[in-house]
């Protein structure tokens, strides 16, 4: 080959790089495993090291948690013709186009919105890049969001939105909602975006949504909301309730937790051309074709991002997760709509059965009332335990307790966060109920 | 493949399948929900919509469709069957994608770690947390950098994360008011105007000297400033041109005040032959789904991994993963740090694949994958200037390093064949089709294909083959290049309706509102 090119030998290609800048030396890296059976073992020797949610019994929760992911969902996740794909067009890739507009068009359902977005990086980057649609249609730059919020959420928002001001508004001590009197006293003609998440960050379901947003909308800000889509069988959409902009996180819908890797955001909206006109990411849209009622799927409104008008795009995007996207396609069409309401259902009775045992033991309390889903406070403080003491007990009776609370909330030491879904057995809760019974017993 | 052999006449699945929401049956359902048949818990705990404040009911059922599992699986099969993707073909056109082959091993290992919690202790997360300090290892030594963070979800990310750490430099040293631009170049990935400017800066794009179209020292210098905060940069650039001044670019905008950001998207030609700390960069970023054989999974999950010299580390992203006293740890405790740009560690299945691929690899593969792709650029560069009507831009530029911009500029004005017709003319002959160019096309009529390691010499033949008979049809019969593709799952689609307001549609039930029909289709 290097004949047919005209040159002797490789050097003569790389005259290119100045010597100066050439490594000297080979890379310090080890020789390779090159017979497959060798690496499988060098890799599974070292990640046998760990330990699953499969083999322990996990209550975490706190931004990704743990739902039964249907074979289905794995099998057409690791199609190759899928798994492969980059950035072919329309006749090239018609399945993945046609998969990724079935993707937003049951989310579209789901959300009860007609516009859904491709799917981003993760549901907290997504809500920031609603934010940031929101402050370009309003022209405004403070924004709203709740004090029970993630803060790590938080720092994702303040890296996106910089120049903006976070105003948190608090929330009530009792129910975990939204304190009304403190967003009145706060929302104004500078606020951008109203921000919250149906259910908050401490799983209690947020049961003012009309208000919030009659509070937002009156000052002529936008009302941005972040759900979890698996609770939207149960519980409204946030158009029911007067959201702008819909987002959040797919994991929930059928995707492994992957250590955190398993999450995926998207962002829904209205079909109006300001609404539109903001989407950073691509849209796949239906069209027809030359062929008499046959479709076809393409981008649509791409002048918008960066790839076609570089800095004055609409923010960035690039490569996020649209396998993902994919799958949690996959997983609403075997649901359906009867799936998504029974699981809806049984993680609210699996959530609040164990609530109800955990609040039962004479030390441990629970917070907030009883008004969540999936996710709940539950609180040590009684038991003179902390929870990273609790969790070390719980440990060593192979479970994963639930989130320390009190890293970000310092009025919930002593507190943690339970994730409890489908996935949990009777059996399992009862048995976490017993272990946390002798735990803060002594 | 010798000239005479005879090209493929591919021909794709034409299934004519519905859309998934046309396909309800009332009552069919693909799986069952655990406990939903037998519950013994709701006895315990009663009707489960007691628990929602009323008005927070949903009150209608989504419009989701009833399909039973053997149908769904169908319906995905049939789905993946009218999708090419890039396994089962020769995938060389996807220049600046660096899509490489993905060893099918590096699958099973990721799919370890699938049921990992992020949160869980660390002591019950060892192997994971060992493979991404050792991968940051590897990523250190690649670049001549001293710290890395996995957590942005792609490339755009870890460029955006760059831009934030570029921010966080100037804030610390309070002169952020006055260092407010970056310096980047318009072969640069897009990314690198758009990143900086979603970071609050205002940016510079500097245009090539006509001849090597590399950008001259002169022009860096007219275009830096006080005001300047950084420089974002690829190299090489997307032309497939190596900026060799690099080093000159990173003194002048140093001695500015500024910091430099390499973009390594694709540094597959690279590996083991420059680094980033040669040329005296700061930070640096490599898109872990290319260069390190990641699958790019229909667009994402990706990986963008970002890389910071000693004086930036202290601003990457938390936690970083640290290893004390024989253990693994997580370091959350770094003042200076820009903070989180994604929840948790980022995509810790797609660091298994890279780590599994470059353990595979080895230094010595490594070196060689770069060598080999350098060899592949040219080899195709010198074999395809032969077709008629395929020009290079930049042609006194001779070498090319990863990915080369081509252009029909010529077959364009003798035939009025151009790129997107070419583009969609390939996929008659069993080839994925090409990566055109980043906009503005400064390259008229572009294609940028990029012929990595994976491709073999038959397979870049058969390449410039299928190119050599596209020109031959342009020249004897345009219009069947102009109107394909012809043995495609489906006719031509109605471009204009797509990016009409009226008539685009994001979702189903917004094509139902904006159409007011629905065909019957065919459910079995």
């Amino acid at each position: 080959m290097l004949k047919e090119v005209g040159v002797k030998d490789l050097e003569e290609l790389l005259v290119v790089i100045p010597e100066r800048l050439r490594l000297k030396r080979p890379l310090k890296i080890p020789s390779g495993l090159a017979a497959e059976n060798d690496l499988s073992r060098h890799v599974e020797s070292i990640l046998s090291k760990n330990v699953s949610c499969k083999d322990f019994l996990n209550f975490l929760g706190a931004g990704c948690s743990q739902h039964f992911v249907p074979a289905m969902c794995d099998a057409i996740g690791q199609r190759q013709e899928f798994l492969s794909a980059y950035e072919g067009d329309t006749y090239s890739d018609l399945g993945k186009w046609q998969a990724l507009f079935e993707f937003q068009s049951l989310l579209g359902e789901l959300l009860s919105m007609d516009v859904v977005g491709f799917p981003g990086y993760d549901g907290a980057s997504s809500s920031g890049f609603a934010i940031r649609m929101t402050q370009r249609i309003t022209g405004r730059k403070e924004v709203l969001v709740p004090e029970n919020l993630s803060p790590e959420k938080l720092s994702i928002f303040r890296n996106m939105a910089y120049d903006s001001k976070f105003v948190q508004i608090a929330y009530e001590r009792k129910t975990g909602m939204m304190d009304l009197e403190d967003l009145k006293k706060n929302v104004s003609k500078s606020t951008s975006t109203v921000y919250f998440e149906n259910p908050s960050f401490f799983g209690t379901i947020e049961g003012q949504g009309e208000d919030i947003s009659e509070i937002a909308h009156s000052a002529g800000a936008q009302v941005v909301v972040a759900v979890d889509p698996l609770s939207l069988g149960v519980i409204a959409p946030p158009s029911d309730y007067g959201a702008d902009i819909a987002c959040g996180d797919l994991q929930p819908l059928g995707l492994h937790m992957q250590y955190g890797g398993g999450l995926a955001g998207f962002i829904a909206s209205r079909d109006e051309q300001k609404y539109v006109a903001e989407y950073p990411s691509w849209l796949v849209s239906i069209t027809k074709t030359t062929n008499e009622g046959e479709y076809g799927f393409g981008l649509s409104s791409s002048e918008r991002t960066h790839y076609i008008q570089r800095e004055k795009g609409k923010d960035f995007t690039g490569t996020g997760t649209a396998l993902f996207g994919i799958v949690a396609g996959v997983y609403l069409a075997l649901l359906g709509p009867k799936g998504i309401k029974a699981i809806g259902e049984t993680i609210l009775e699996n959530s609040h059965y164990a609530a109800r045992k955990l609040d039962s033991i004479q030390s441990v309390d629970l917070n907030f009332g009883q008004e969540f889903f999936k996710e709940f406070v539950v609180n040590f403080r009684p038991s003179r335990k902390n929870v990273k003491s609790v969790n070390r007990a719980l440990l060593k009776q192979r479970i994963f307790g639930g989130y320390d609370l009190g890293n970000d909330f310092k009025e919930l030491s002593g507190c943690a966060l339970y994730s409890v879904t489908e996935v949990h057995a009777k059996d399992d809760i009862d048995r976490l109920v017993e272990v946390v019974k002798e735990i803060v017993k002594h | 493949m010798s000239a005479s052999q005879r090209l493929r006449r591919y021909h794709a699945h034409v299934w004519a399948e519905p859309v998934i929401n046309q396909l309800s049956n009332p009552g069919e359902r693909g799986i069952i929900i655990p406990g939903e048949h037998d519950s013994k818990i709701r006895k315990l705990v009663g009707d489960p919509q007691h628990y929602i404040p009323g008005k927070m009911r949903r009150k209608n059922p989504p419009n989701l469709p009833e399909v039973s599992q053997p149908q769904a699986l169908r319906h995905y099969l049939r789905l993946s069957e009218e999708n090419m993707g890039i396994a089962s073909c020769i995938g060389l056109g996807g220049g600046t994608d660096t899509v490489k082959y993905n060893p099918l091993i590096n699958e099973e290992l990721a799919r370890l770690v699938a049921d990992m919690h992020p949160l869980q202790p660390e002591e019950t997360a060892q192997g994971i947390l060992e493979i991404l300090y050792k991968f940051r290892t590897f990523l250190c030594e690649i670049s001549g950098l001293d710290e890395f963070s996995f957590q942005p979800g792609g490339g755009g990310h870890a460029i955006f994360t760059n831009a934030c750490i570029i921010r966080k430099y100037h804030e610390d040293r309070k002169q952020l008011a006055e260092k407010n631009e970056i310096v980047t170049t318009v072969f640069s990935h897009p990314a690198d105007a758009a990143c900086p400017a979603t970071a609050g800066f205002k940016v510079v794009t500097l245009y090539p000297d006509p001849v090597t179209g590399i950008p001259e020292v002169e022009a860096l210098k007219a275009a830096v400033s006080k005001h300047t905060a950084g420089m974002m940069i690829t190299n090489p650039e997307d032309t497939g041109i190596f900026n060799p001044q690099i080093d000159e670019f990173v003194k002048i905008v140093h001695e500015a005040g500024g910091v430099c950001s390499y973009d390594q998207a694709n540094a597959n030609c690279l590996l083991g032959i420059t680094r980033a700390k040669e040329a005296g960069f700061d930070l640096c970023h490599f898109n872990i789904h290319k260069t390190f054989s990641s699958p790019h999974g229909s667009f994402g999950p990706a990986l963008g991994a970002v890389g910071a010299n000693r004086n930036l580390a202290k601003h990457l992203p938390v936690p970083v993963v640290a290893f004390q006293n024989g253990r693994y740890t997580l370091e959350y405790d770094r003042p200076k740090s820009i903070g989180k740009v994604k929840p948790f560690l980022g995509s810790a299945q797609i660091i298994v694949r890279a780590y599994a691929w470059t353990m595979a690899m080895g230094a010595e593969g490594l070196r060689q994958a770069a060598e080999t792709s350098i060899v592949n650029a040219n080899y195709l560069k010198k074999k395809i200037l032969t077709v008629p009507g395929i020009t290079v831009g930049y042609e006194k530029s001779d070498i090319r390093l990863d990915n080369i911009r081509f252009s029909l500029e010529k077959m364009n004005s003798d035939t009025g064949v151009g790129t997107a017709d070419v583009m969609r003319r390939m996929v008659d002959y069993g080839l994925q089709d090409y990566h055109t160019s980043h906009h503005p096309w400064i390259i008229p009529e572009p294609f940028t294909p990029e012929p990595c390691e994976s491709y073999s010499r038959s397979d870049i033949d058969y390449w410039v083959e299928v190119m050599r008979q596209i020109s031959k049809e342009a020249y004897t019969d345009p219009e069947l290049v102009k109107k394909a593709p012809h043995s495609q799952s489906i006719g031509r689609i109605n471009e204009a309706s797509l990016n009409s307001p009226e008539k685009w549609a994001m979702t189903w039930r917004a094509y139902l509102t904006k159409s007011g029909n629905n065909m019957q289709p065919t459910k079995t």
